[in-house]
């Protein structure tokens, strides 16, 4: 199987977020970035399909800072290529950024033909979109989000779990090539100890592509008014003192609403 | 005709969702500040009896089509966009459920138009529209303005109470046709239901949920312990499913449970977006964290910060002693 | 006096017979051996040749005066007089043997030599009534992890053997009438012999027949040795003079699971085993009802090299075939098994090295890795962001200053659990307080403090120990600074021990250290004196690891509270079941009594009303604890610092 894992490096929130003096973006000095929860567990799924069904895993990612380390990572956990897209500028929203990853894939030479596309089924900057499906639209392929296993790959398509709610899932049939947004993979991203992604770092090159055309402005069909930090339409009423005391306290509210 | 504001109506198994009446709430509102009509869109295959449900709207559209009974958002997509190509609305608003996820943003970019996530209000700015969405985990908002009509909004649940877009009025109803491929390449083949809990918890009164706070497995026994104390049950977040320390059946969230308990004690739980659609219309929410910014603390009734594992014990004996 | 090798048997004559017999026996000593030898040489080197000075001491604490077997005082008695009179008897033996072989030598027989009889009389008749203790011990008392083996009833067996037979020996000569000078022994059991109808005429015959018994006893133990347990009497003296001298931690590797995988020393430990079953009544995680027992894997590797030899080959494994990945990730790293074993033994290192391998084959528990990746990116284990490392200042009066950014005498690192576990940042401040209240010159890192590595190392994360390391030494580097004080055993391990310090490095001490020194020198003065019955727990890191006992007493003494120990003290201390990275992992199920809760009874059960700790993780294990052994009224859990902190206040 050909599989291709688009990554992305976002604003990792541990730390405390600020905003910029502009009120359209975040403070850049405050950022760090980590990778998209969602995208590892995209590429943890494909390390587990090549594992079951052989074949080779590529990952694809914009540049951004640390992103050399993600590469590296993913390297070490087993991905046979990995490339960055140069020229894509991070920031708020995906739209722009899928678009110009859409058309990367099509353009660097061995990607495609591919079975899968797999990323992430969110991020936590998804303001204009969700990047599975951008792909999927500019490719011309099939997508499905909220994806928690892929198995079965026989006669052009492939078995695809989704969640749905109140703990159900659905068992899907998709027709190759696809592009799947996956929420978790059917085990937790493995652990690849620092020696080996240092290994990686001697072992690996990191493929840079240009992205194949001028990418449009973010953003531009979605004005940003501004960014704030969300004013809480209510707040708890906070219990103070010791824990005996609050238990105390609790219990008499309970049974004031007649709960116990 | 043009210039409407269209809600699609989600289904879970041949119901609507209250996340469509909540959808139905807050377009009512902006299409009265508009001045325009409020349509609903339903889709399915046999399922024109749900109509008279979507009084909130003026008109309900209503196209049905065999490839519209399996839950596919692609397909889906596909005959709103139709539909729209054809009608012209001046905004769509889209539930985000998993059931139709990636389901406007596909609709979006049929329509070649911007899309916007994670939407938990809309209104109408000196005549145009205005979002805004909870990015970051919740941590911080945005407030955007589409720039091209159709608006496709991504809306979140809980932007409006769900009753307030309940309504006994029977609304028109007009039959739309759509022209769909009669072999999607992406087709339902079977719903995988979830282990049979032992209980039913959207039918519990009282439950003891915990997160990741619980720190782990061993801990999970102290909450059990209060919710038995309190004549509860025990539930969880994803991280704790996850984790394998509670069954699914007993995750609550967006691919969980959706509860409203008389009381939903939240233990070491942060309050992320995707737990908090699960359980913010319980009736008291009583939310314990280290974590003093914890964004649970935002829709809880009351708060306390301390180690979940310290006030759980303490509580049950409290509440031991109180009964007698 | 008749030579005992002269004259013929059944037909041939005796010194051949002596001859045969004695190439026969060290031929396949020597061919076993070898065969060890030549396992060994297939392992990975690891350099022991250093410090020979600290090494021969060694050699003459544990194998001269068996130190550590004295610890348990009647069998370790028991077993210095048998070593002894196994020291005289082998001698006696090669002397005889040398004698008996090359009749021209002008020296007489051992027994021949007055002082020699003395001696062997003696230590015969000694080691006889001690060698009865131990099998009394073994057999009606037998303490728990050891085993009834029919190994060790042989060696019991061919011990006596070899004793009786040289008494009965010396018996038939005196009951012969030949003179001999002797401590009455000899006397008494011609006077048995006699009892038994044995004939003063028959005396020098009996005595020949005895030495014959004799000889080919210790013979045919030699062919025995290396098969039993009893190869610890060639190995251990090996194994004591190279052993690590300090707590061992294997060099960087990428971990083992085959046989040629380990280093020699590693391998080594598994022949000298006695099977004693020391390790086993010390260890922590077996005593809590984890699957890991250290004799266990001592005999696995023991087994590992034995099917070598047996088989040849390279593929045996230790790893998985043998040893389970539950047993090597139970590990706490407390050494206790290590401080206990008679032999010289390294555990630890054997099971660092398979977490290793366990490590770089990602087979490793979801809590650990969840640790690790928040070590590795936010260089604390708390998953929180490094800007919050220094957020429990907060809570103080004065800002501490910045060791970045201006030089300070002191340089306070301190450590992950003391700065973002809420519950010990109070215990930080307070520590702080004192260091103000004594006038040092101190400074903390800030942000640029990160986990030691210590325990990530431990938990076989090679890679990120030194990533860690690293940008610690980056962020020494660029401060200026005369010492280091940390108050968590686990740092001070790393930055003390592990560390590559340029030009000599930096004394580095735990904060019970400085306490003690700024109290004994007035510069903290006493302002009142506590009450109450207290105990004090010596961290594995601090006592075990680093040899810190007597600050902390000191310091309590001059406290004046009432002190009583646990027995479990000083390098007897038992752990918290915090260490080797298990305070990031779950516990498995089946966990009867933890380890902490072990503990807390015992303080409890000394009397005393509070346990004091000089280690957060000590603290936060302990606090749990209380709670989960009901102990919540009995006992109150204290940091030395709060102590002293009361003491001190104005």
């Amino acid at each position: 199987m050909n599989l291709v894992v688009l990554m992305r490096m976002v604003p990792d929130v541990v730390e405390e977020l600020e905003i910029a003096s502009d009120q359209k973006s975040l403070d850049p000095e405050a950022l760090r970035l980590i990778v998209s929860e969602s995208d590892d567990h995209a590429l943890e799924e494909a390390l587990l399909l090549k594992e079951r069904c052989g074949g080779g895993v590529t990952v694809v990612a914009p540049e951004a800072p640390e992103v050399a380390d993600l590469l590296y990572t993913a390297a070490a956990k087993g991905a046979d290529r990995v490339i960055q897209l140069r020229g894509i500028e991070p920031g708020l929203g995906v739209a722009a950024m899928a678009e110009a990853c859409a058309a990367a894939l099509s353009a660097i030479p061995g990607l495609l033909p591919a079975d899968l596309v797999l990323t992430g089924t969110q991020s936590i900057e998804d303001l204009d979109g969700l990047v599975a499906p951008l792909v999927a639209r500019r490719l011309g392929w099939p997508y499905l989000g909220v994806v928690t296993g892929v198995s079965d790959v026989s006669n052009g398509t492939v078995t695809v779990i989704k969640e749905f709610q109140a703990g159900y899932r659905g068992e899907f049939q998709v027709s190759l090539p696809a592009v799947l947004g996956v929420q978790a993979a059917e085990k937790p991203p493995r652990y690849v100890p620092v020696a080996k992604v240092r290994a990686a770092m001697k072992a690996t090159r990191i493929e840079e592509f240009e992205a194949p055309q001028p990418v449009p402005e973010p953003l531009q069909d979605v004005a940003i008014v501004a960014l704030a930090k969300p004013e809480a339409a209510g707040h708890a009423e906070m219990l103070e003192g010791s824990v005996e005391d609050v238990a105390g306290k609790l219990c008499e509210l309970l049974a004031e609403r007649g709960l116990l | 005709m043009a210039g409407n504001i269209w809600v699609v109506a989600d289904q879970w198994q041949g119901r609507l969702t209250d996340i469509t009446f909540e959808a139905l709430a807050l377009g009512r509102e902006v299409a009265d500040a508009l001045q325009v009509p409020l349509e609903a869109v339903l889709l399915g295959n046999g399922c024109a009896s749900l109509a008279e449900e979507l009084g909130c709207a003026d008109t309900v559209i209503c196209a049905e089509h065999p490839a519209l009974a399996e839950p596919v958002p692609e397909t889906h997509a596909r005959a709103v966009a139709e539909l729209a190509q054809q009608r012209q609305p001046r905004a769509i608003l889209i539930p985000a459920t998993n059931t139709n996820w990636g389901a406007n943003t596909l609709l979006a970019a049929l329509l070649d138009v911007p899309g916007v996530n994670f939407a938990v209000d809309l209104k109408a700015v000196d005549g145009a529209l205005e979002a805004r969405c909870v990015l970051y985990g919740g941590k911080i908002e945005v407030r955007v303005q589409p720039r091209k009509e159709p608006a496709v909004i991504g809306l979140w649940p809980g932007a409006r109470p769900a009753d307030q877009g309940r309504s006994q009025r029977k609304p028109s109803v007009e039959q739309a046709s759509v022209s769909l491929a009669a072999e999607p390449k992406v087709r339902l083949k079977r719903y995988i239901e979830p282990e049979a809990g032992e209980v039913d918890l959207t039918r519990q009164d009282i439950l003891v949920a915990v997160g990741r706070g619980i720190q782990s497995k061993d801990n999970l026994e102290l909450a059990e312990e209060l919710a038995q104390v309190l004549g509860g049950e025990i539930c969880g977040s994803r991280p704790v499913v996850d984790q394998g320390w509670l069954p699914l059946s007993r995750q609550i969230g967006k691919s969980g449970l959706t509860v409203k308990p008389k009381l939903y004690l939240a233990l070491g739980i942060s309050g992320a977006p995707e737990h908090v659609e699960g359980m913010k219309d319980s009736a008291l929410i009583v939310a314990v964290n280290t974590d003093p910014h914890a964004p649970i603390f935002n829709i809880a009734h009351y708060g306390v910060v301390a180690d979940a594992l310290e006030l759980a014990p303490a509580l049950t004996e409290a509440v031991r002693a109180r009964k007698g | 006096m008749t030579d005992p090798a002269a004259g013929t048997f059944l037909g041939l004559p005796a010194r051949v017979v002596l001859w045969v017999l004695a190439l026969i026996a060290f031929g396949l000593f020597g061919w076993r051996v070898a065969g060890y030898i030549r396992v060994l040489a297939r392992a990975r080197p690891e350099p022991r040749w250093d410090q020979w000075p600290a090494r021969l001491k060694r050699f003459a604490l544990e194998i001269l005066f068996q130190r550590k077997l004295l610890e348990e005082p009647l069998i370790g008695a028991a077993h210095l007089l048998i070593f002894w009179a196994f020291v005289f008897y082998a001698t006696s033996f090669f002397w005889n043997l040398l004698r008996g072989l090359l009749p021209f030598l002008p020296i007489p027989y051992a027994d021949q030599a007055a002082w020699m009889a003395v001696a062997l009389e003696l230590f015969g008749a000694v080691g006889l009534a001690a060698l009865a203790a131990a099998a009394v011990r073994r057999y009606f008392f037998a303490p728990p992890r050891l085993e009834q083996t029919r190994d060790a009833g042989i060696i019991l067996a061919l011990i006596s053997v070899v004793l009786l037979s040289s008494l009965t020996g010396a018996g038939a000569l005196a009951l012969a009438g030949e003179d001999h000078a002797g401590v009455g022994i000899a006397s008494l059991f011609a006077g048995l012999l006699s009892g038994l109808g044995v004939a003063p005429e028959q005396g020098a015959q009996l005595n020949v027949a005895m030495w014959w018994v004799h000889m080919v006893t210790v013979l045919g133990f030699l062919v025995y040795l290396p098969y039993s347990k009893h190869l610890h009497l060639l190995a251990s003296p090996f194994g004591v003079v190279f052993g690590s001298l300090k707590p061992p931690m294997p060099a960087a590797s990428e971990g083992a699971a085959r046989l040629e995988e380990f280093t020699w020393r590693q391998l080594f430990s598994g022949l000298a085993c006695a099977e004693c079953g020391r390790c086993d009544r010390a260890c922590p995680a077996l005593n809590s009802g984890y699957p890991l027992s250290p004799k266990e894997l001592m005999h696995h590797v023991k087994e590992m090299i034995m099917a070598s030899l047996a088989s040849g080959g390279n593929g045996h494994r230790l790893l998985g075939d043998r040893v389970k990945p539950e047993a090597v990730w139970a590990c706490m790293t407390c050494l206790a098994c290590i401080q206990r074993c008679p032999v010289g033994n390294e555990h630890v290192p054997v099971l660092i090295e398979l977490r290793r391998r366990l490590m770089a084959d990602g087979e490793i528990e979801a809590h650990l890795q969840e640790a690790l990746t928040n070590l590795a990116r936010y260089g604390n284990s708390f998953g929180q962001s490094a800007r919050n490392r220094a957020r429990w200042t907060q809570g103080l009066d004065f800002k501490p200053k910045d060791a970045r950014k201006e030089p300070v005498t002191w340089l306070w690192f301190t450590g992950d659990y003391a700065a973002y576990d809420p519950r010990l940042q109070p215990i930080t401040r307070a520590a702080a307080r004192l260091f103000q209240r004594a006038g040092l010159d101190f400074g903390i890192l800030y942000e640029a403090e990160q986990n030691s590595g210590n325990d990530a190392r431990r938990a076989g994360e090679e890679g990120l120990f030194e990533t860690l390391m690293e940008k610690n030494l980056a962020a020494f580097a660029k401060a200026r600074f005369e010492r280091i004080v940390t108050t968590d055993p686990h740092s001070l391990h790393a930055l003390k021990n592990e560390y590559p310090w340029q030009n000599g490095g930096v004394p580095v001490v735990h904060h019970t250290e400085l306490l003690w020194e700024l109290i004994r020198t007035n510069r903290l003065p006493l302002s009142k004196r506590l009450n109450g019955l207290v105990t004090y727990h010596d961290p594995c890191y601090l006592g075990r690891y680093n040899g810190v006992y007597e600050a902390p007493r000191q310091i309590l003494r001059s406290l004046g509270v009432e002190f009583v120990e646990m027995p479990r003290h000083g390098s007897r201390s038992y752990c918290c079941g915090a260490g080797g990275g298990r305070i990031w992992m779950e516990d498995v199920p089946g966990i009867q009594e933890r380890p902490a809760e072990s503990r807390v009874r015992e303080a409890a059960a000394v009397g005393a009303g509070t346990l004091v700790v000089a280690c957060p993780k000590d603290w936060v294990m302990f606090q749990d604890a209380r709670k989960t052994a009901g102990l919540e009224d009995k006992l109150a859990v204290k940091d030395i610092i709060e102590l002293v902190e009361e003491a001190t206040n104005p």
